[in-house]
């Protein structure tokens, strides 16, 4: 796994037993920690897990990418959010880009396992942020990689590709499309299918609080219509989402995200050089 | 300080202002603005009361204190016992003594105050609380014998740890039931840790309480989301006689005016969680920031409102703004908050009401205000605000906090169907607090709608007296 995202197993068997496709937890690293949402990227009712894959980005994230085996974490509450729907569409294309990879896993399985088609599209900035292939290729049908840098499969974005899949395969036009990633991929593959009129399903991740619809901080736009993103989503249908806006929502803090990195770093600088 | 001296000149005693942090310091910092009666003080004011054949302050208690008898036990320095008066009623004097309106309760039927101002019973129950912290050893509060009692084993569980929530858990476990109280969030308190400031309610006071409760052997579950984490069907069927629902009035309310999902404008709940839950007013110490501009602009009129547009002065706000489509008279906060929050410089724009947001770049700018004028009163029997036309006008503001209500969140009642609901979403319980649903109770702010502190915590104490019944006999 690439260095920068880490996967982290952790023992809650009420959420696992419980977890479906398409939902997150929202995790407190410390006591002093700030409530983030992850997306469940793998659940295992019988060993009572549930897995979370971390980008290592700002503060929080850091800290959770530096826990050990055996380590716990302050506070895991979930699951939440509306589950995936998943039906029998007919042909299900699912994108997953960078970190997005890990939570497209358990719709991957469960659109497989409902009788579709399954063909993933899955995209990172090079080879070593490819995850968990071993485990989409066994559930999908098709399976293509994308890497910016062209060190691994089709070289551009998996909105570049999926363009160009549709159209040299234009009798094969998927019933579905799901896509999770980075805004500007979720949107760019919205723009790819809008013309066709695929229905494209994007899982939003703006920044969250409670995670349980009591403070709003999750609004989205959908349809023109606010909505909030914890308990109304994460899914929506991409072709109403406006990702401008959900774009400057989730840079309200950077100053402050700013400001709490480098006091991470500050502290944790030695320790990273060894 | 006799007795005898003071008596005939009772009634000529003014009412004993409280010690405060005086403005100009408070406004930098987070601390409690009120520090308390002193002794001196709690037994001069309770020379004032006029012990009455007849007291109406009961009747004004939404939990029927003896108020009387507890003065009277203050006048005689018997603090334990009086606090323990309280506490046959009321198990939190130390948050209602704070919170509690009383001039809309106790001291609004309290006859001295018919010619004078009343008897300040809010802060003489504060001061018994205190007195009871700081003497924790002739205190109930530190009896943990109870937990052993729980031979019944019949087991209860509470949804919710706010005050209804706490009280009701709190009761069973006396009465002997195993209780499980359910929370999502990973602090227990309700909106008295996350929504109510420290300045006007210390935490280490909610604190105080929980552990009370725990002591009691009642097992918390943080991070328990009902209706995501178990339904409600689920907890009866492994094994639970009977539930209460307290799980509030949560649900933001927004203006739905153009512009209110630009950056910078915050529901209240969001603001007051990330500063009073999440410690934002810490940050970077604690990581949940919370933006801070020089003009903050507020929506609303109440306690919420108040308690926002008091937390943006301390998170160095120049100018406050607290914007309300009535007028002072109709403001719905307690008076002690409006006073408080006057002498710390937040403006007061009444009759106006927002009807746009405008931004630059994703970032709010200015609010687009319209003059009201009060019309025909309406069903609540407050004269009905009425848009004056062509009164629009802009304020420049950084930051944006709409208070304007709450209403039912419906995450644990979208799993459970079959509990009955109003238009608003509220649960349908009877005056004890049952619901159409066998076995399951109701109460607090899911119930009544975004009420008070004092009449959640009644509403779990009335509901376990009823849920005992119902384990007890099984007729629902
Ligand atoms: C900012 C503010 C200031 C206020 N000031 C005053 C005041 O000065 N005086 C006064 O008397 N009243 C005041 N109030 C009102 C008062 O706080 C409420 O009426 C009271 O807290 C209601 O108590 P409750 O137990 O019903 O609900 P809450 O206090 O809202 O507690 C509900 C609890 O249930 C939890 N919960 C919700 N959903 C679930 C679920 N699905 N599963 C598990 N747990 C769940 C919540 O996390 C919360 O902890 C104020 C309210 C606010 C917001
Ligand atoms: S609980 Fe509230 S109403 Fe009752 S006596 Fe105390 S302050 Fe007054
Ligand atoms: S995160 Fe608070 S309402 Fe969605």
């Amino acid at each position: 796994m690439c260095a920068d995202t880490v996967s982290l197993i952790i023992f809650s068997p009420v959420i696992a037993s419980k977890a479906k496709a398409g939902q997150f937890v929202v995790v407190r690293a410390s006591e002093e920690g700030e409530r983030i949402p992850l997306t469940i990227a793998e659940s295992d009712a019988a060993a009572g897990t549930i897995n979370l894959t971390i980008l290592k980005r700002g503060k929080t994230s850091s800290l959770l990418c530096s826990l050990n085996k055996g380590d716990y974490i302050t506070d895991v509450a979930g699951p939440l959010g509306i589950p995936s729907e998943i039906e029998k569409f007919g042909t299900v294309c699912i994108i997953g880009g960078g970190v997005g990879i890990a939570p497209t896993v358990p719709i991957i399985k469960a659109m497989k396992e409902a009788g579709n088609y399954v063909i993933s599209i899955i995209g990172a900035r090079n080879c070593s942020g490819l995850i968990f292939e071993d485990t989409i290729k066994k559930y999908s049908d098709q399976y293509h990689v994308c890497t910016d840098d062209g060190s691994m499969g089709y070289k551009g974005f998996v909105s570049g590709f999926l363009s160009q899949y549709l159209k040299e395969n234009p009798g094969k036009k998927p019933d579905r499309v799901v896509a999770i990633g980075p805004v500007l991929m979720m949107k760019a593959v919205c723009d790819v299918t809008g013309p066709g009129g695929i229905k494209t399903i994007v899982s939003l991740n703006p920044i969250m609080v409670d995670g349980t619809g009591m403070c709003g901080s999750c609004r989205v736009e959908v349809d023109g219509k606010t909505r909030f993103g914890c308990v109304d989503g994460p899914e929506f249908d991409g072709h109403l989402v406006d990702f401008g806006l959900l774009n400057s929502r989730l840079n309200i803090y950077c100053d402050e995200e700013k400001v709490s990195n480098e006091k991470y770093m500050e502290k944790h600088e030695c320790k990273m050089k060894i | 300080m006799q007795n005898e001296n003071l008596k005939p000149a009772r009634k000529k005693i003014p009412r004993n202002k409280i010690a405060e942090q005086q403005p100009a310091s408070r406004i930098k910092n987070f601390s409690e603005v009120e520090l308390g009666f002193t002794t001196e003080q709690a037994l001069l004011e309770s020379e004032r009361c006029l012990m009455c054949k007849k007291p109406k302050c009961t009747d004004g208690c939404p939990v029927e204190i003896d108020i009387k008898g507890f003065i009277e036990l203050i006048k005689e320095k018997r603090f334990s016992e009086a606090l323990e008066k309280i506490r046959e009623k009321n198990t939190m004097p130390g948050i209602c003594g704070r919170v509690c309106p009383q001039e809309d309760q106790c001291e609004k039927t309290c006859i001295l105050g018919i010619k004078n101002e009343p008897v300040a019973i809010g802060k003489l129950e504060r001061f018994l609380a205190d007195y009871g912290i700081k003497n924790s050893k002739n205190n109930s509060q530190g009896d943990t014998g109870l937990k052993n009692n729980n031979s019944k084993k019949i087991k209860a569980a509470v949804i919710g740890a706010g005050p209804a929530g706490l009280t009701c858990a709190g009761e069973l476990a006396k009465m002997g039931y195993a209780v499980t109280l359910f929370e999502a969030l990973h602090k227990e308190g309700g909106v008295l840790v996350y929504g109510i400031p420290e300045f006007r309610l210390p935490k280490s006071i909610v604190e105080g309480e929980v552990e009370y409760v725990k002591s009691l052997g009642v097992e918390i579950k943080l991070n328990s989301i009902v209706g995501k984490t178990y339904t409600i069907d689920e907890i009866l069927e492994s094994g639970y006689s009977s539930i209460f629902i307290a799980t509030g009035a949560g649900l933001p309310y927004f203006l739905g005016i153009p512009g209110e999902n630009l950056n910078g404008v915050y529901s209240a709940n969001e603001y007051l969680t990330r500063v009073n839950l999440m410690k934002g007013y810490l940050f970077p110490a604690w990581d949940t920031p919370v933006k801070k501009a020089s003009i903050v602009s507020v929506i609303g009129g109440g306690n919420v409102a108040l308690d926002s547009a008091r937390t943006a002065k301390r998170l160095g706000a120049e100018k406050v703004y607290l914007i309300y489509r009535r007028s002072e008279v109709e403001m719905p906060g307690r008076i002690e908050e409006i006073k408080h929050a006057r002498e710390e410089g937040i403006e007061m724009v009444f009759l106006t009401n927002p009807v746009e947001i405008k931004g630059e770049n994703g970032w709010i700018k200015k609010i687009t205000c319209i003059r009201m004028e009060l019309g025909e009163p309406d069903e609540s029997g407050r004269r009905r605000p009425v848009k004056i036309p062509g009164s629009e006008y802009d304020i420049d503001t950084g930051i944006a906090v709409i208070a304007i209500g709450q209403g039912a969140n419906p995450v644990l009642t979208q799993t459970s169907p079959d509990i009955g609901l109003n238009k608003w979403g509220n649960i349908i319980a009877d005056d004890i607090g049952k619901t159409n649903k066998k076995g399951v109770f109701a109460g607090g702010d899911i119930v009544t709608g975004a009420a008070t502190v004092i009449l959640a915590m009644g509403a779990g104490k009335v509901a376990a007296r009823a849920m005992d019944n119902y384990m007890k006999t099984g007729v629902w």
